[in-house]
């Protein structure tokens, strides 16, 4: 790693801190005035000896390393805060590995009162080092140490001190991280050298960021000029500033920045709508996934299957377990668990048909009342065996954050991964529908069953891989929901009605049907939400859906032909 | 010599059937005291409160190996109300009427607690319901030991405002009477007391197990990027609060810009999430499992203990079980008898160890005292304590912030004997404040 040049990197350092501060805790304000003060005095001259004569003449001593580390190891917050000052002003070359590790929790304190910092805290024993020269101290467990807790505040702080020293950093993506955070945070202090910083970066981004950082101080200042370079930019810190200055004593300055602000916030509007389309199909895929196992056995069957949603449920048991057999490889797990997923539901489905359901063909109030007790079996069932409490099912690191389309839209990965994966069952499912033998029997056997037995198809057995075939989409639907949702007992009984929803509105049997009412019942909710609340509008949704099905009770894409009458 | 093998349990079931058996007054004293036990453990709300019907069980369990209470044995009676609030009602009588229950510990959602209240009035029963609530209600025959909205709400908007700086709030809750409550409590406390404008205030209510929040957490972080200092206030019930986690972790809002502090969520629930990205979010209760006293690691040993489990967390409720099951044990001593109205006098002033190294008292509306802790959540399920109030707090069962209840004090002792007395008028009940509270709710 490359550290700042000589050219007054104290101060810079230490001006991290003042920074931290920022619009955001003005009540903390008079405190960082106070630092700020501290590090002017140090531009001035009192940091030109090394810091390490700061602590008793011992230059870049242990001592005095320990000195700092040993401030850390306080119990008041504020003190900590200060102690954290005096390691981004000591310029010693291991600060901001020690202020990282810290941030991370992994700076901690043997019983012997030594420093270490953990290299990788998973499991119990974790690989330490000392950390004031680096030596390797073997394997510690957690009882042999203490760690040296912070809390927001003082995260606030060091990620902003973080910053301020990766600003010279050798890394690209530490910078553009560095150039992410100081926005809104430059002061007069680090304005100066930050100039410089600008004209000698090579990445277009990092370059663009600073420059936008600098503008919205210029801005503060009442340079008229900064708003040419946040015009277009949808960064809310941007916003702020431009808001601020709206409000400010310079006419032409305010009238500047509205003019900047309302070409900003019809940008945004675009935004705003694509967002809500993307939640909107999300959560129609949601409901698109959920909803699909069941389109095939009651849509293509006509088996009311109660139970659905506990199927469901055990398709994201299995996904936690899974991940309880590979520890350490979520992302793996996860993967196994789709074909694993599938079975287990599959197989549980036509247990139930085989056990229950094929004895009550043809009663369907029947068959409603003993799959709802079915239903209620695998709750309990869940609850007895493995436990009533939620389970854990981790994320991979690949599907957890969002991508960032500008700076006022960014699309959460794991609901992308839904969506896209929601899109595949379905396209595989019509694939098995249309072009398989078993489509062709389903499809026969579900128009007329007698004269597809007289043809020579096993009607009982299609009705069997039928059956596994919607209830092992079931179990994929789990496997997808563990990533967005509860993976506990209730689960099924969540999904139960808004599936039965999909289906009854895309139309009985109609597979296209299913997923243009789950996505259109998912965007309209979306779009619904933010002005009726979360409450009414799944109420109007519903109420939606009923008159719906009172004007055509076949719903949206009915079936035709004869068919369709028996 | 038992008949039975000798284990402990079926020792105390063969004195237990024995004294069912012969009911002769020389062996009355051998009958053991029941304490029923009302959770459920199956239905919904059988992920909160299946560990708690476990504490209580333990702490029988304790106080048998110390020789019981009046040299009696303890008996728990478990039924199970399946999460279904009519049948609360039922379970209630059942244990009351039926098995005859000197004691009952139980609820946890203000529903059930609402519905078996007319029962345990009736039939005079006790109570003791363990987890925090909305408060404006005082029965004579419940003790209230979870918190009331004084010792965990308004002390941790207070905490916000003091020492994180905060000055836009967005509570959201799930749409039922504690979160409603509690946030209209919140409302008035914020414009009154700190002068918060309206526009600084978002309130949003989600259904119960709410799974998708895509549009609320890009709610809050508009909100939140108006330039102001903003906080989460959330009162988000139980299974909602996963999703809505890992909704806040996913569009990447963070504990240092917008915290999120939480008055559902405890180390039960985090046990069901990864918190790795959720580290810093605040969560305020009167108990956390990484208090530091010798009291609660006896606690959490006996626990694990009992449990065999490693991995078993402790929570505040269950704290507040063991306060209560304490008081009423000391309670029952002082009274020198179990019976209902002489234990109901003897509690009042009843102070016992709290598991974070102080002392709780059972005041005379029922509420009892607590301090008052706030703990950021950690990357291993755990809060660390980063504030606490500088001495217990007593619970005010109703609200100063209300203007129907502000009158209002509740005092169980003698001669005052009421729940709901009007300073005002100096009149009891006769006040309709509590129909004006829920009306003014019903807006």
């Amino acid at each position: 790693m490359r550290y700042p040049p000589m050219r007054g990197p104290t101060s810079a350092r230490a001006r991290a801190g003042a920074a931290a501060g920022g619009d955001r805790a003005s009540t903390t304000r008079g405190a960082w005035l106070r630092l700020l003060v501290l590090a002017l005095a140090l531009a001035l001259g009192l940091s030109v000896a090394t810091p390490g004569a700061a602590q008793d003449g011992d230059p870049g001593g242990e001592a005095a390393a320990t000195a700092l580390l040993e401030a850390l190891d306080v119990s008041s917050f504020p003190a900590k805060g200060e102690a954290i000052e005096a390691i981004v002003r000591s310029d010693d070359p291991r600060a901001r590995d020690w202020l990282q590790a810290l941030l991370d929790g992994r700076l901690q304190r043997t019983d012997e009162g030594r420093f270490v910092v953990v290299l990788d805290n998973a499991g119990r024993e974790w690989p330490v080092e000392d950390a004031l020269n680096g030596e390797a101290l073997g394997e510690m467990s957690r009882r042999d140490l203490d760690r040296i807790g912070i809390n927001n505040a003082l995260r606030s702080q060091l990620r902003s001190a973080i910053a301020v020293v990766d600003l010279y950093a050798a890394d690209v993506d530490l910078r553009r991280a560095s150039a992410e955070r100081l926005l809104g945070e430059v002061d007069g202090e680090l304005a100066e050298p930050l100039v410089e910083v600008i004209e000698a970066e090579q990445d277009a981004r990092v370059r663009q960021r600073l420059v936008q950082a600098l503008a919205i101080h210029r801005l503060e200042q009442g340079e008229i000029e900064a708003i040419a370079d946040l015009r277009g930019s949808l960064h809310p810190r941007v916003r702020v500033a431009l808001n601020r200055a709206m409000s400010g004593d310079d006419p032409l300055v305010a009238d500047a920045a509205r003019e900047a602000l309302n070409s900003i916030e019809q940008m945004l509007k675009v935004n705003r709508a694509v967002e809500t389309l993307y939640f909107g199909l999300s959560l129609g895929s949601v409901l698109v996934l959920a909803a699909i196992g069941l389109a095939i056995t009651f849509g293509v069957m006509g088996v009311i299957n109660m139970a659905h949603g506990e199927l469901i449920m055990l398709g994201a048991y299995t996904a936690w377990a899974m991940q309880q057999l590979l520890p350490g490889q979520p992302g793996l797990a996860l993967m196994l668990a789709i074909p694993a997923g599938f079975l287990v539901a599959a197989l549980v489905g036509v247990a139930i048909e085989r056990g229950v359901i094929q004895f009550l063909k043809g009663r369907p109030l029947e068959t409603l009342l003993a799959t709802f007790g079915i239903s209620l079996i695998l709750q309990q069932l869940v609850r007895t065996v493995i436990s009533p409490l939620n389970r854990t099912v981790v994320t991979p690191e690949w599907m957890s954050g969002s991508i960032a389309i500008n700076d006022a839209l960014s699309l959460t990965l794991n609901r992308m991964y839904v969506l896209g994966f929601a899109l595949v069952v379905f396209a595989v499912l019509m694939l098995i529908m249309r072009r398989t033998r078993l489509g062709l029997e389903v499809r026969a056997v579900t128009q007329n069953r007698a004269m597809a037995r007289s043809m020579g198809i096993r009607a009982t057995r299609v009705d069997i891989m039928t059956f596994a075939l919607g209830s092992g989409v079931a179990g994929l639907a789990g496997v997808a929901l563990s990533q967005l949702t509860n993976v506990g007992p209730n689960l099924g009984q969540n999904y139960i009605i808004d599936s039965f929803m999909v289906v009854v509105f895309g139309g009985v049997g109609n597979l296209w049907g299913t997923l243009v009412a789950g996505l259109s019942l998912g965007v309209i909710n979306q779009v619904l939400e933010p002005w009726a609340g979360a409450v009414m509008a799944k109420i109007i949704v519903l109420v939606f859906i009923i008159l719906f099905i009172q004007k055509r009770p076949r719903g949206l894409f009915p079936q035709k032909g004869r068919a369709a009458e028996g | 010599m038992s008949p039975f093998r000798s284990s402990r349990t079926s020792h105390w079931l063969a004195a237990s059937l024995l004294g069912l058996a012969v009911v002769t007054p020389a062996l009355a004293q051998e009958e053991p005291i029941k304490v029923g036990i009302l959770h459920s453990l199956s239905g919904t709300m059988a992920i909160s409160e299946s560990t708690l019907k476990d504490t209580v069980e333990m702490l029988i369990e304790q106080q048998n190996e110390q020789g019981g209470l009046l040299g009696r044995q303890l008996e728990a009676v478990v039924v199970d109300p399946a999460s279904n609030w009519p049948l609360f009602a039922e379970r209630a009588r059942e244990l009351l009427e039926q098995e005859e229950v000197d004691v009952v510990f139980g609820n946890w959602t203000s529903v059930s607690r609402k519905a078996v209240l007319p029962v345990f009035e009736e039939l005079n029963g006790l109570l003791f319901y363990p987890v925090q609530y909305e408060g404006e209600e005082s029965s004579e025959n419940v003790f209230y030991t979870g918190a009331a909205p004084n010792q965990q709400a308004i002390p941790a908007v207070e905490y916000l405002i003091n020492e994180v700086g905060v000055e836009r709030f967005a509570l959201l809750g799930t749409d039922y009477v504690y979160p409603r409550t509690t946030n209209r409590i919140l409302e008035a406390f914020l414009k009154e007391e700190h002068g918060v404008a309206d526009e600084d205030i978002l309130i949003d209510y989600t259904p119960f197990g709410h799974a998708d929040w895509q549009n609320i957490v890009a709610e809050v972080r508009r909100f939140g990027s108006e330039g102001k200092k903003t906080a989460v206030v959330s009162t988000i019930n139980g299974d909602a609060n996963v999703p809505f986690y890992r909704e806040l972790a996913n569009q990447g809002i963070d504990a240092a810009d917008i915290p999120v502090i939480a008055f559902s969520v405890g180390e039960q629930e985090l046990s069901g999430i990864d918190t790795g990205p959720l580290v810093g979010h605040l969560a305020a209760w009167n108990y956390f499992m990484s208090v530091d006293t010798d009291a609660n690691y006896d606690f959490i040993d006996a626990w694990i203990d009992y449990n065999g489990d490693e991995e078993a967390v402790t929570n505040d409720p269950m704290e507040a079980h063991y306060i209560g099951f304490n008081m009423w044990a000391e309670a029952v001593r002082k009274a020198g008898t179990t019976e209902v109205d002489a234990v109901k006098d003897a509690i009042i002033g009843v102070t016992v160890p709290n598991l974070s190294g102080g002392y709780a008292a059972m005041m005379p509306n029922h509420h009892i005292t607590k301090p008052v802790l706030i703990g950021e959540v950690q990357d291993n399920g755990q809060f660390d304590i980063v504030w606490q109030t500088p001495s217990t707090v007593a619970g005010d069962a109703w609200s100063d912030y209300l203007s129907g209840s502000r009158d209002l004090i509740a005092d169980w002792q003698a001669p005052m004997r009421c729940g709901n007395f009007n300073v005002a008028n100096g009149r009891c009940g006769g006040s309709t404040a509590a129909e004006e509270a829920e009306a003014a709710l019903a807006e």
